[in-house]
């Protein structure tokens, strides 16, 4: 059961027909990620405009973990603040370490869901498997410093 | 004749359950489990006979000493050198290609000389060469590839001419498990006078090798790829060759005599053991040697050889599924490189291993040749004497299952 728990649908469609592929042209920030150990590489491009990400773009090579969490995490990301997407991604990180059965998130606090996110719960019984969804997450905060640090 | 099924109880990690299955490992070509004969050589060592080497006057060194050189005799009789002392005890094929890209290499390489690799190669036979040629101003060149023959042998000829100062290269790939070619290698490189290195990590431990034979002046190989222990390896080199390198590391038992600004190097093979060697791996490397011989290596070579054909013919019959490689049995180990459809290969190890079935995934630490292929991963199920056809069913099993989940059955 955990296998079809981990290759969900909405994992295979991301990875099958991931959303934001491609490089932005006029990108304000760029960052890269690789995990040397399996050979995953991913990489982020975001256009953003008084603090909201207008735009991201993806690119990359690895398995449909990491590809699907990056294709969700590009469509999550897009339209929010860059503390909106802080905070998305503190949430998407202790949703990966929490054990299973608890509940990630108070459903109550606003804009608390993680969508299709929610989706690579299934990771969580898999513990080498995490890094892959992991890698675009690290690549984001990545491209956050760099956009904090004006280093573009 | 060997009864192969019987065998798998010398295995006690084949007893395991993975995920509530039996294990089938399948990754021999990164390393191979070990017999309990293996294992209590190692044990009985320690138990018994252990101290330090060439160092002690008393009984218990002398006893060590003499576990840790009868197994370099076992690897020199293995591979046919000429003498025990043509064998260099190193940390493994790693270190033995490092050894030779360094002791020889940083002296006698210069600016316009030429290192000729092949694209199959592992990473442990670029990198050290990538690191001689920075120091020396020599030039790194790589014969092209074809999968059939591991080397596009029209090239061979125009490549290695008389700047050619070394040609190093795989006797078979860890990937494809495709075997390179060797005699037109050697037949090149002798006819320039190039040195010729064989990484033999991966043929070693699976064919019949014979240094007479081969043509190269240095062989590289692992005891953990062929059931010993981790951490020990050697390196053979022809014995005025052996003398004249120079060695890559200075420390304790690598010496003659130590004055305050110059030494002088023990005879060979010991200049080249600079500090305390991994013993007791070395006389668990000796032991393992034992068990290949009892089965004697052309049997070995016989029982992956048909299941290699095995593999071949039951994963030929999955659809979407491309093997890499040579399709000739008789030109490859069972070494067995694949793609299924659009399927990652990580998530291909993932479902495997949900069918206890333990395969590798990833680059193989052979970059150059992925990009050659194209591909930035695959699957990777390798075989030793312990594999049977029952094994390849739990892996067809598992590959129809990933099928399933990935919505392509």
């Amino acid at each position: 059961m955990a296998l079809e728990d981990l290759y969900r649908d909405v994992i295979l469609d991301h990875y099958r027909r991931p959303r934001h592929r491609g490089a932005l042209p006029h990108a304000d920030v760029h960052a890269e990620g690789q995990n040397p150990a399996c050979g995953d590489e991913f990489s982020l491009d975001l256009e953003v405009r008084d603090g909201t990400i207008v735009a991201a773009g993806i690119g990359g090579e690895g398995c449909s973990i990491s590809q699907a969490s990056g294709s969700m995490m590009a469509e999550a990301v897009t339209g929010k603040t860059v503390a909106e997407v802080r905070d998305l991604a503190h949430r998407f990180k202790v949703m990966m370490t929490i054990e299973d059965g608890e509940n990630p998130v108070d459903p109550e606090r606003p804009g608390a869901t993680l969508g299709d996110l929610e989706a690579l719960q299934g990771v969580r019984r898999f513990p080498v498997r995490i890094k892959c969804a992991d890698l675009p997450w690290a690549t984001l905060e990545d491209a956050l410093t760099k956009l904090e640090a004006g280093d573009r | 004749m060997t009864d192969f099924e019987r065998l798998r109880d010398d295995f006690p990690i084949l007893q395991r359950e993975i995920n509530g299955a039996p294990l089938v490992y399948l990754d021999s070509a990164a390393t191979t489990q070990k017999p309990a004969q293996v294992i209590d050589a190692v044990s009985d060592f320690y138990r018994t006979r252990y101290a330090n080497v060439h160092r002690g006057v008393y009984q218990l060194a002398e006893e060590a000493t003499v576990a840790y050189e009868d197994a370099r005799a076992k690897v020199a009789r293995f591979v046919n050198a000429g003498s025990p002392s043509e064998i260099v005890f190193t940390r493994g094929a790693t270190t033995s290609l490092n050894m030779v890209a360094h002791g020889w290499g940083l002296d006698r390489f210069h600016a316009g000389d030429r290192i000729v690799l092949t694209l199959m190669e592992h990473h442990s036979n670029v990198v050290p060469w990538q690191l001689v040629a920075r120091h020396t101003g020599a030039e790194l060149v790589y014969l092209p590839f074809d999968e059939e023959s591991g080397v596009d042998l029209s090239a061979i000829e125009e490549t290695i001419d008389e700047r050619v100062a070394v040609v190093a290269f795989s006797a078979m790939s860890n990937v494809t498990g495709g075997f390179g070619p060797l005699d037109a290698l050697v037949k090149a490189a002798r006819a320039v006078d190039a040195l010729v290195v064989v990484d033999g990590a991966q043929a070693v431990p699976h064919l019949p090798v014979d240094v007479q034979q081969l043509g190269a002046d240095f062989l590289a190989f692992s005891a953990h790829k062929m059931l010993g222990p981790t951490g020990v390896g050697a390196l053979w080199g022809r014995p005025e060759l052996l003398e004249e390198m120079e060695p890559a590391e200075g420390g304790g038992e690598m010496i003659s005599d130590v004055q305050l600004y110059e030494s002088r190097w023990a005879p060979v093979p010991h200049k080249f053991e600079a500090g305390t060697p991994p013993i007791a791996q070395a006389v668990g490397f000796g032991a393992a040697i034992d068990y290949l011989d009892k089965i004697s290596m052309s049997e070995v070579r016989r029982h992956e050889q048909e299941l290699t054909r095995y593999t071949l013919d039951r994963l030929a019959e999955i659809p979407d599924l491309r093997v890499f490689g040579p399709r000739d049995v008789e030109r490859r180990g069972g070494v067995i490189s694949f793609a299924l459809g659009d399927i990652h290969a990580h998530d291909i190890a993932t479902i495997l291993d949900e069918n206890g079935v333990a395969v590798r995934a990833g680059h193989h630490c052979a970059k150059p040749l992925m990009r050659t292929l194209e591909v930035a991963a695959t699957a990777r199920a390798s075989l030793y004497v312990y594999n049977t056809r029952r094994d390849i069913d739990a892996l067809v099993a598992g590959l129809e299952r990933a099928r399933t989940l990935f919505g392509l059955a």
